[in-house]
């Protein structure tokens, strides 16, 4: 059982990759995923997903297939959607989930244009967008770099966070640091999508970090206990899909995507924090204390 | 059938012969680079030719503009490859309201059938046997195909030189259906180009007999090859499938590994339109060194060695034995 494994991670030097970088992911995911489902933001990674489109297009055509260079530019545009859509979201009459579809959509549409511009037809979702088994040194630097840089970020401010997380407009009135934790927090998410987006793919890098966190709700009320919960979780299911794409022949991302797609189900089932089964377990016991 | 696509080709000789009076050249749209190159030779000066997925363009994924349908609205002939290649022609057809004549370039050459699993674990000799087991059931099967097969055909059929002359006859012919006025000049033409593939497939085979059968053995970043495996008994591994929209799987990448590794193979390639990381990554993990690239469904920038059909064919074919020769 053990043989099965580690066999393949000691054959298989993409493996041993693909495993690093999924556990590089998982640091940052669960602590990114967890906030933003606190912030009732889980949706706005597939949305920041297509809003990096113009700039990495434009990274691509300036530098070719070359992490770096499609790196900062779908960072870039990331950040400005971000940034656009926060402060709309705050100054202004609109809530965070509009500004952000609005401006995502409007930097879809650049992308695509850019895209139809200068390369026709291409695939640059595929040449952007990359694969868990082809993890090569510069993508591996950048996943380094992106989990150092999102834990001093959280490091130094962790406290804001859960402040701005919990009760936002007590925050307000109490710090005048409330909107820059807001930013600092949503430049941490564009960076670790781009990041995540170039290693590993879309689906991965969002499923990785949004999974995870909504299956740590289930077992825990305390953000500690989820954080570490969503770790455990993102780096169990990244293992076991993995291996089930080794063994079974299946997709990758797809297969460590559905093995979290499978903790989240037993969760919402099972889970101790208002799963189905306690809630039954609970409206039984209520009957049963009125009869 | 053939009868009324006959009758059908003499009504639209009629028309479009009535059509390129006025516009003085005959209009021709090509699919992509590869039958754009060969449409240009065989047309010269007397057809106006667009192309529609250019070079260095993955077909796979083409979508169509404004532009395109514009110009295929107005065309007298289009000419196509088939076998599923152009999977959004049928759609781009009608909507563009094209009513020309349509050539499927591929109709009638000698197409590989795929059984399942046609790219694993095949030795020399195997895959030789089974090529000319699939000829043999090839040769009736061939006959009615046309682009609605449904895909177990490997639509690569232009890496073939044999195949080639095929497609030279068909497009010709259906100019000379279309221009029937230029008949003696598209003739001329035909025979010309035809001489030069058979000039380039005598320099080919010499070139590649070089190389014993046993080492002609390559990785390649996408598995479009097939035609130039056959005809020159290369055996081509692949980690992705026939298709760039495909995605790997970690038991593909393990298995090819294995037999890298296994069977001492040297040479890794990586084509034109593809991603090269998962390749590079494999070179990495086996010591394979990186050959350089080939060009599969898309000709080359006109600056870049693999401008022309004719010499997409050499330019691939010197490439992999250099390489091979290299690491002998």
């Amino acid at each position: 059982m053990i043989d099965l494994v580690l066999s393949p991670f000691i054959e298989f030097e993409f493996m041993q990759r693909a495993l690093f970088g999924c556990l590089l992911l998982s640091i940052n995911g669960s602590l990114i995923g967890v906030f933003l489902l606190l912030k009732r933001m889980s949706l706005s990674g597939d949305a920041i997903a297509h809003a990096i489109l113009p700039g990495a297009a434009t990274g691509y055509f300036f530098a070719g297939l070359n992490v770096l260079a499609m790196s900062v530019g779908g960072l870039i545009a990331g950040v400005l959607v971000a940034f656009l859509s926060g402060i709309t979201a705050r100054k202004t009459n609109t809530s965070e989930d509009s500004a952000l579809a609005s401006y995502y959509l409007c930097s879809l549409a650049l992308g695509v244009l850019i895209i139809s511009m200068k390369g026709g037809s291409v695939d640059l979702l595929h040449v952007l967008f990359g694969s868990i088994l082809a993890l090569d040194n510069d993508t591996l630097y950048l996943l380094y770099f992106n989990s150092a840089l999102c834990l001093l970020g959280f490091c130094c401010c962790y406290r804001f966070l859960v402040m701005d997380c919990s009760d936002s407009v007590f925050f307000k009135g109490l710090s005048k640091y409330s909107g820059y934790s807001h930013y600092l927090f949503l430049f941490l998410l564009v960076f670790n999508l781009v990041a995540g987006f170039h290693a590993l793919g879309t689906l991965m890098a969002v499923g990785v970090t949004v999974l995870p966190a909504a299956t740590a709700k289930y077992w825990s009320n305390r953000i500690e206990g989820m954080l570490l919960i969503a770790f455990v979780v993102a780096v169990v299911g990244a293992l076991l899909g993995l291996l089930s794409s080794y063994y079974f022949r299946l997709p990758s991302s797809s297969a460590i995507v559905l093995w979290l797609g499978v903790f989240f189900l037993l969760s919402v089932l099972l889970g101790t924090q208002g799963g189905v089964l306690r809630l039954v377990e609970r409206k039984a016991k209520l009957n049963e204390e009125i009869l | 059938m053939k009868l009324s696509s006959k009758f059908s080709g003499f009504v639209l000789a009629f028309l479009c012969s009535s059509l390129t009076l006025a516009a003085d050249k005959l209009s021709v749209v090509a699919s992509f680079s590869v039958l754009g190159d060969i449409t240009k030779e065989l047309g010269g000066d007397k057809i106006a030719l667009t192309t529609l997925v250019g070079p260095n363009q993955d077909s796979h994924v083409y979508s169509p503009t404004p532009f395109d349908v514009q110009t295929l609205a107005k065309s007298d002939v289009m000419v196509i490859n088939g076998l599923s290649f152009e999977g959004w022609i049928t759609r781009l057809e009608q909507s563009s309201g094209f009513k020309g004549l349509r050539v499927v370039a591929s109709k009638g050459a000698d197409i590989i059938e795929f059984n399942e699993e046609h790219h694993e674990e095949e030795h020399d000799d195997e895959e030789y046997e089974k090529n000319e087991h699939e000829k043999h059931q090839q040769s009736a099967a061939h006959k009615d195909q046309d682009e609605h097969s449904h895909g177990d055909q490997d639509p690569h059929a232009w890496h073939s030189l044999a195949n080639i002359r095929v497609y030279i006859n068909n497009i010709s012919a259906a100019l000379i259906t279309a221009d029937a006025a230029n008949k003696d000049y598209y003739q001329v033409k035909r025979q010309a180009y035809l001489a030069k593939v058979d000039a380039l497939g005598k320099r080919l085979a010499a070139k590649v007999a070089t190389v014993p059968v046993a080492q002609r053995q390559v990785i390649i970043s996408h598995d479009a090859f097939g035609y130039l495996g056959r005809d020159y008994h290369f055996s081509f591994l692949a980690p992705v499938g026939l298709n760039t929209q495909m995605k790997p799987s970690a038991a593909d990448v393990a298995l090819l590994i294995r037999q890298v590794k296994a069977q001492n193979i040297k040479a890794l390639f990586v084509e034109n339109v593809s991603d090269d990381r998962l390749i590079k990554q494999i070179g990495r993990e086996t010591g394979a060194k990186l050959g350089g690239h080939l060009y599969s469904d898309a000709l080359s920038a006109k600056n870049e060695p693999a401008a022309t059909y004719l010499k997409m064919m050499e330019y691939n074919i010197d490439t992999l034995i250099d390489e091979l020769q290299k690491v002998l």
